[in-house]
């Protein structure tokens, strides 16, 4: 290789040679350069580029948020008008959810889960960069057709008829279902890598008892998806269907049925609220051992409770459909799965309290976020209860009640822990740390300007106050709470600022993190912040559930992995035996081509259906570029 | 709350609030505790771990135990809500967008008729109401009468209204049917069976006369305006069906589905330019000189 | 942090085969969403079926002549692909590229039953919901039957190019391989569902 005769050898490498640590670090390192940067297949660059992208999107929805509260506060505003009151909620709905909520956690999953089970890069890296660029073209595409005021007016869910051929005019439902297209393409990507990650690229030793509970988390999300998203993407094909070339799957007089939209939407929408959640469930666990230093309590629990979380998840659907005038008694089987959800929930909460109970919490923000979330999460779980009960959901359905409870929900029970997560993991991600102070005041902010937003909303649902509505009479007794809860929303707003602006700051002029600054126990800190390209220098070999906390300050570790290309160790499912050493793609333009024309078919797919034909063609093309062999090292075998 | 539904609803959602409060104080107690107590143990002890277990399956039994009573008396709530299933519904509600039609229906085709936005029944009887949709789906709720039932273009709902006291009960639609559902609400009057039986005979007389000329100056007017093709005013020709039944409009308290009083003035103002007062409705505007325009308003308040 | 060596790994094979192949996880995955798909459509099919006062709606059962010749064909195509499997696990150069060439004929040759299968319905996509199922049943396996051709001649051009004799594309052969059987296998429950449901 070098003038000096022989490339450096594994050998080297496990003796410490400087040298031989460079050569592996140009192996793995993405070049600079902008083609570099679009080829890059480094799954800490993709995850950090997606956090960032989804935190954009949370900036953006809050926005339309604070729009929509303006547009609330005193009755018969005419701030904006209903069509851009209709196509703001819409928007933020979806993007929240989709572009947020779903991308933001499978984000944190791309950048964590292969350093949390020892190994150099995701399975399938060159999928994971396509999964990022599909998911930047449907986020563009929703925002796009907002700036251009044609965007989804039909809400979140986008029942039909009201968005069926007949009713939803002009290109707006199409646009939604196709944003729907791109997003769920990306997140079943990211689903199938975390899965083959999590099943076979793990380190040497960490048999599936000792994989971390934010692993397992993410494994469980992982196959929410590949079982739930399929729901929405017939749902959505066969809506773009109807509305394009005449297919009658959801118009009555033909033999089609309003229902079965709500049936498929909603058998996805329900398993897709624990895809939000249940990764929260793994920050937390993570958070809390750390932060009381000692092991999550439970963890067999914990783990059951997911496993019993995720598959209970696609037996509750209907209750979001209870005052559809579905046969009661089916409805009320539909109560009693939705309340038995309870149950693992319950568990989960239970072990983080013992944990607490056992522990010496030390009071860091990341921890305040997590407390922030036991208190959120278990309001808004027992409204969710309550929401459970047919007549009494037959009150609250579609109203502010309802609102309530899943901002609780969602906010608490998500992105309370996901903030959290960012103070935690971002000492990893950057090198820096963030402000303890801003931490502190972001947490206070962000708190009770939540709980004063949204707590009133209860009340207000109580009152009558229907969701989705522009404005309202001022005869109703609603406009006290609303210009308090619009006010509220200001503060929530003015938290989330102190956090942005921190973050910004600390990620220029942070004091520098060390390798491991919480004295955490997971495999991801014991490597510099942040990672090298490789990630280990060496595979380590796990021989406990905490490897950080029972070695005593060594890592054990394999060698015998080839510097000269990208290489890691496969190994086998349950046990974590090493099967063989496998390569790891080198970065390719591709990808990204592939993801253009892929985003090129979608779109024209909008406006003709031919675009499905022509537009396969440069797609089959790309593929063929991306899958060709390049005759690398890698490509040995 | 002033049915029996409805009130069954209240003590329902006190109940839940009760249970629902309980867990959380509970809960939070335990946190709380958790949080500052003195530790005087290092963490992980076998014997700590052992008790923690037994209290972690305990509490875990006792969230078993409290929902699926939750679930039983939700169950049973069901039942009493949803009384009376099988009688025949006497009242179609239909959801337009983004007005209400109601259609009281009888035994004798000449004395079945048609009014909107306001939905008179009579006290202390169930009334059963059939729910249907041609557009999209819509949903009717009187939140203090009874829960919400949804209007689903191709499906059949039914729901039952009971009143115990006499009063107007405002209602809205509750589930987002397009441009509109914000100004989609409705009144339900419960009087006293007299009453209600006199306000029936009244509704299923045709129009009444214009009473002055400027009201019969208004009737041509709407006769020769495009307002015939869309509305029906009984025992005159107009007889158009895509817009409410205006037979008895100046009978409603309401106009344009609770949108406006119904003064002399309001309805002027509605006809002179519907768009603005509520955008997107399915009533364009007509355009009327200020005369047409007093006189059609004058006819509009005679029709009671 | 330091490092602790407890273990070499020099030893172990260069490249996973069998279960200890991404590939295979990743195609087993995908296999999963798209079986769900597929499912989805089933029960659709039924779903819609249920309501309908009789089934199919306006329409007579399908002509069985070509869904069932199509049937047949795939179900044949399962013998040289199981046998393309096994060479390729030997690492039998000139027996993988004459079975991906049979494999490429036999992928191929079902897309002409298929065209008439569309016209054997008696219903277009747009005439009522059943039409609609039905054709997008057919649809969405022929889209099927089209990526694994596809799939198929690519990797028949590969492996007459100088790339041809690697390990990796053995296994891209097995789970080509693995992958049309899911493709066959998944037709059947449509078949039965296209063509003799309405002949209940
Ligand atoms: C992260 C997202 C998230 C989570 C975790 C949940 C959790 C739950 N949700 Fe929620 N939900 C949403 C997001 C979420 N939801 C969204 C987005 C909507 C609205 C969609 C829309 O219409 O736009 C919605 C709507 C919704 C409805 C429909 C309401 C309606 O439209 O009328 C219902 C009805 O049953 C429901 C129920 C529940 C239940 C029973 C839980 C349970 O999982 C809660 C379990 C947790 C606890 C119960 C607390 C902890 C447990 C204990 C402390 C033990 C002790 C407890 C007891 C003894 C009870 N949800
Ligand atoms: C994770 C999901 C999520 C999140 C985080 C939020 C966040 C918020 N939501 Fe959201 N909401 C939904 C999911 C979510 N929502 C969904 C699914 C719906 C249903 C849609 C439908 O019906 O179809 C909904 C509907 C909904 C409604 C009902 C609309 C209606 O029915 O008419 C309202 C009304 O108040 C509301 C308010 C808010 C507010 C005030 C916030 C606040 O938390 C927002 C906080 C503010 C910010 C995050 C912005 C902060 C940033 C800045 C101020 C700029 C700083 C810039 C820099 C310098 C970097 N939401
Ligand atoms: C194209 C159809 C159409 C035409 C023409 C039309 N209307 Fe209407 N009208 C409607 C519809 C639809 C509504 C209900 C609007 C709503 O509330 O959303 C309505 C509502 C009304 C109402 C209120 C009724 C109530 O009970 O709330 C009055 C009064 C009325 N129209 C009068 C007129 C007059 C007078 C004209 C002629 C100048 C006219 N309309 C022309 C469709 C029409
Ligand atoms: Cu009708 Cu909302
Ligand atoms: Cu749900």
């Amino acid at each position: 290789m070098t003038g000096s005769g022989r490339p450096p050898s594994p050998a080297d490498l496990a003796a410490g040679s400087e040298e031989a640590e460079a050569f592996l670090r140009r192996t793995w390192s993405t070049p600079s350069g902008f083609l570099a940067a679009l080829s890059t297949v480094d799954h800490k660059i993709i995850g950090r580029r997606y956090v960032a992208t989804a935190f954009v999107f949370l900036i953006l929805g809050g926005v339309l948020a604070l729009v929509m509260r303006i547009q609330l506060a005193f009755p018969e505003t005419r701030f904006i008008s209903a069509d851009r009151y209709n196509q703001i909620f819409t928007v933020h709905g979806s993007n929240m959810m989709f572009l947020f909520a779903v991308p933001v956690m499978e984000a944190m999953a791309v950048y964590l889960v292969p350093l949390m089970v020892g190994t150099r890069n995701i399975a399938f890296p060159r999928l994971n960069a396509f999964s990022y660029w599909i998911y930047l073209a449907g986020g563009l595409l929703l925002w796009i057709s907002l700036a251009l005021d044609t965007a989804p007016d039909v809400g979140w869910f986008s029942y039909v008829p009201l968005a069926g051929p007949q009713y939803g005019v002009g290109k707006r439902a199409d646009l939604w279902a196709q944003m729907i297209t791109f997003t769920e393409v990306s997140a079943l990507a990211v689903a199938v890598e975390i899965v083959v990650t999590v099943f076979k690229l793990r380190a040497p030793g960490m048999s599936l008892d000792r994989i971390p509970v934010f692993v397992w988390s993410m494994l469980v999300t992982a196959f929410l998806v590949i079982l739930a998203m399929p729901a929405i993407m017939f749902a959505s094909s066969s809506l773009i269907l109807d509305r394009l070339v005449g297919t009658q799957f959801y118009n009555p007089a033909e033999g089609g049925d309003v229902l079965l939209w709500q049936h498929l939407f909603w058998f996805f929408g329900h398993p897709e609220v624990y895809i939000i959640f249940l990764p929260a469930v793994g920050i937390v666990s993570a958070i809390i051992s750390t932060f009381t230093q000692r092991p999550v309590f439970g963890y067999m629990p914990l783990v059951l409770a997911m496993i019993a979380t995720g598959i209970l998840s696609f037996g509750l659907w209907v209750h979001h459909m209870f005052v559809a005038g579905l046969p009661r008694l089916g409805s009320s089987f539909f109560t009693a799965s939705s309340m038995a959800i309870a149950i693992p929930a319950g568990t989960q909460i239970f072990c983080w309290l013992a944990t607490l109970w056992d522990g010496r919490p030390v009071f860091k923000t990341p921890l305040l976020f997590v407390i922030g979330f036991l208190i959120t999460f278990v309001i808004g779980g027992l409204t969710g209860v309550m929401v459970a009960s047919v007549p009494l959901d037959s009150q609250v359905h579609d109203t502010y009640f309802v609102v309530a409870h899943f901002h609780y929900v969602l906010i608490g029970g998500s992105v309370f822990p996901l903030i959290g997560a960012i103070y935690y993991w971002f000492p990893k991600m950057t090198g820096r740390m963030m402000s303890e102070r801003s931490g502190r005041w972001a947490f206070g902010l962000i708190f009770t300007g939540f709980h004063l937003t949204f707590f009133p909303m209860h009340i207000l649902g109580l009152q009558g106050m229907p969701r989705r509505v522009y404005t309202y009479p001022p005869e109703l007794p609603w406009a006290g709470l609303n210009l308090f809860v619009s006010l509220s929303a200001f503060i929530l707003a003015g938290g989330f600022l102190v956090f942005f602006i921190d973050a910004l700051r600390s990620f220029r002029h942070g004091p520098r993190a060390g390798p491991n600054p919480w004295n955490a126990s997971t495999l991801e800190w014991a490597v510099p912040s942040p990672p090298p390209p490789y990630n280990f220098r060496h595979i380590p070999v796990v021989e406990s559930r905490e490897p950080l906390w029972m070695s005593d300050e060594t890592l054990a570790v394999a060698t015998g992995l080839r510097l000269d290309r990208r290489e890691l160790i496969v190994s086998s499912v349950t046990a974590g035996e090493p099967e063989a050493r496998e390569a790891s793609p080198a970065d390719s333009i591709w990808p990204f081509l592939a993801a253009i024309a892929t985003g090129i078919m979608l779109i024209g797919s909008i406006f003709s259906p031919w675009a499905v034909v022509w537009g396969a063609a440069p797609v089959a093309i790309t593929l063929t570029g991306w899958f060709w062999p390049k005759q690398t090292r890698e490509d040995e075998s | 709350a002033d049915g029996p539904a409805a009130s069954e609803l209240k003590s329902l959602i006190f109940l839940f609030v009760a249970v629902c409060g309980v867990v959380f104080v509970l809960v939070m107690s335990v946190m709380a505790w958790a949080l500052v107590r003195r530790k005087n143990q290092a963490p992980g002890e076998p014997q700590t771990e052992r008790s923690m277990g037994r209290v972690v399956t305990g509490a875990i039994v006792m969230t078993f135990l409290v929902v699926s009573f939750l679930t039983i008396t939700s169950f049973y709530a069901t039942n009493g809500v949803d009384r009376g299933r099988d009688n025949l519904p006497t009242i179609t509600v239909r959801g337009q967008q983004w007005w209400w039609q109601f259609t009281y229906l009888d035994a004798d085709p000449a004395r079945t008729f048609q009014t909107a936005n306001e939905l008179h029944i009579p006290v202390g009887t169930d009334v059963r109401l059939r729910l249907e949709a041609t557009d999209v789906i819509h949903s009717f709720w009187v939140p203090n009468l009874t829960g919400k039932q949804d209007l689903v273009p191709g499906r059949d709902n039914r729901l039952t209204l009971h009143a115990s006291k006499a009063g107007i009960y405002r209602g809205q639609c509750a589930e987002f049917c397009g441009l509109q559902h914000s100004h989609m609400a409705l009144l339900v009057i419960a009087e006293e069976p007299a009453d209600y039986a006199r306000w029936l005979e009244s509704q299923r007389k045709t129009a009444a006369a214009p009473a002055d000329s400027d009201a019969a100056a208004g009737k041509l007017v709407f006769m020769s305006k495009p307002c015939a093709a869309c509305h029906t005013i009984r025992g005159t020709g107009a007889s158009g069906t895509s817009g409410p039944d205006l037979t008895h409009v100046g009978s409603r308290s309401m106009i344009a589905a609770g949108l406006l009083e119904n003064t002399r003035g309001s309805v002027a103002a509605w006809i002179a330019d519907p768009q603005t007062l509520k955008p997107g409705n399915n009533m364009p505007l007509v355009p009327l000189t200020g005369e047409e325009l007093r006189q059609l308003s004058a006819y509009m308040s005679g029709l009671r | 942090m330091k490092e602790r060596v407890v273990a070499d790994l020099s030893k172990l094979p260069l490249h996973g085969l069998g279960s200890a192949s991404l590939t295979f996880w990743g195609t087993s995955a995908f296999m999963l969403i798209e079986g769900m798909g597929f499912a989805l459509a089933i029960v659709v099919y039924f779903y819609l079926m249920s309501l309908a006062p009789h089934w199919p709606i306006e329409a007579p059962a399908p002509d069985l002549l070509p869904g069932t010749i199509l049937t047949l064909l795939l179900l044949v195509s399962i013998v040289p692909n199981m046998l393309v499997a096994r060479w390729a696990k030997q690492r039998d150069l000139r027996k993988v590229r004459v079975g991906l060439i049979v494999m490429t004929l036999l992928g191929a040759s079902p897309l002409i039953p298929r065209a008439f299968e569309f016209r054997a319905l008696h219903i277009g996509w747009d005439d009522d919901a059943y039409g609609s199922i039905i054709w997008t049943m057919l649809g969405l396996h022929a889209t099927h039957i089209i990526t694994d051709l596809i799939d198929t001649i690519v990797l028949a051009c590969l492996m007459f190019s100088k790339h041809g004799d690697n390990a990796r594309r053995y296994g891209d052969v097995e789970d080509n391989a693995l992958y049309w059987n899911f493709v066959v296998l998944a037709w059947l429950p449509l078949y039965g569902c296209i063509y003799w449901v309405p002949r209940l």
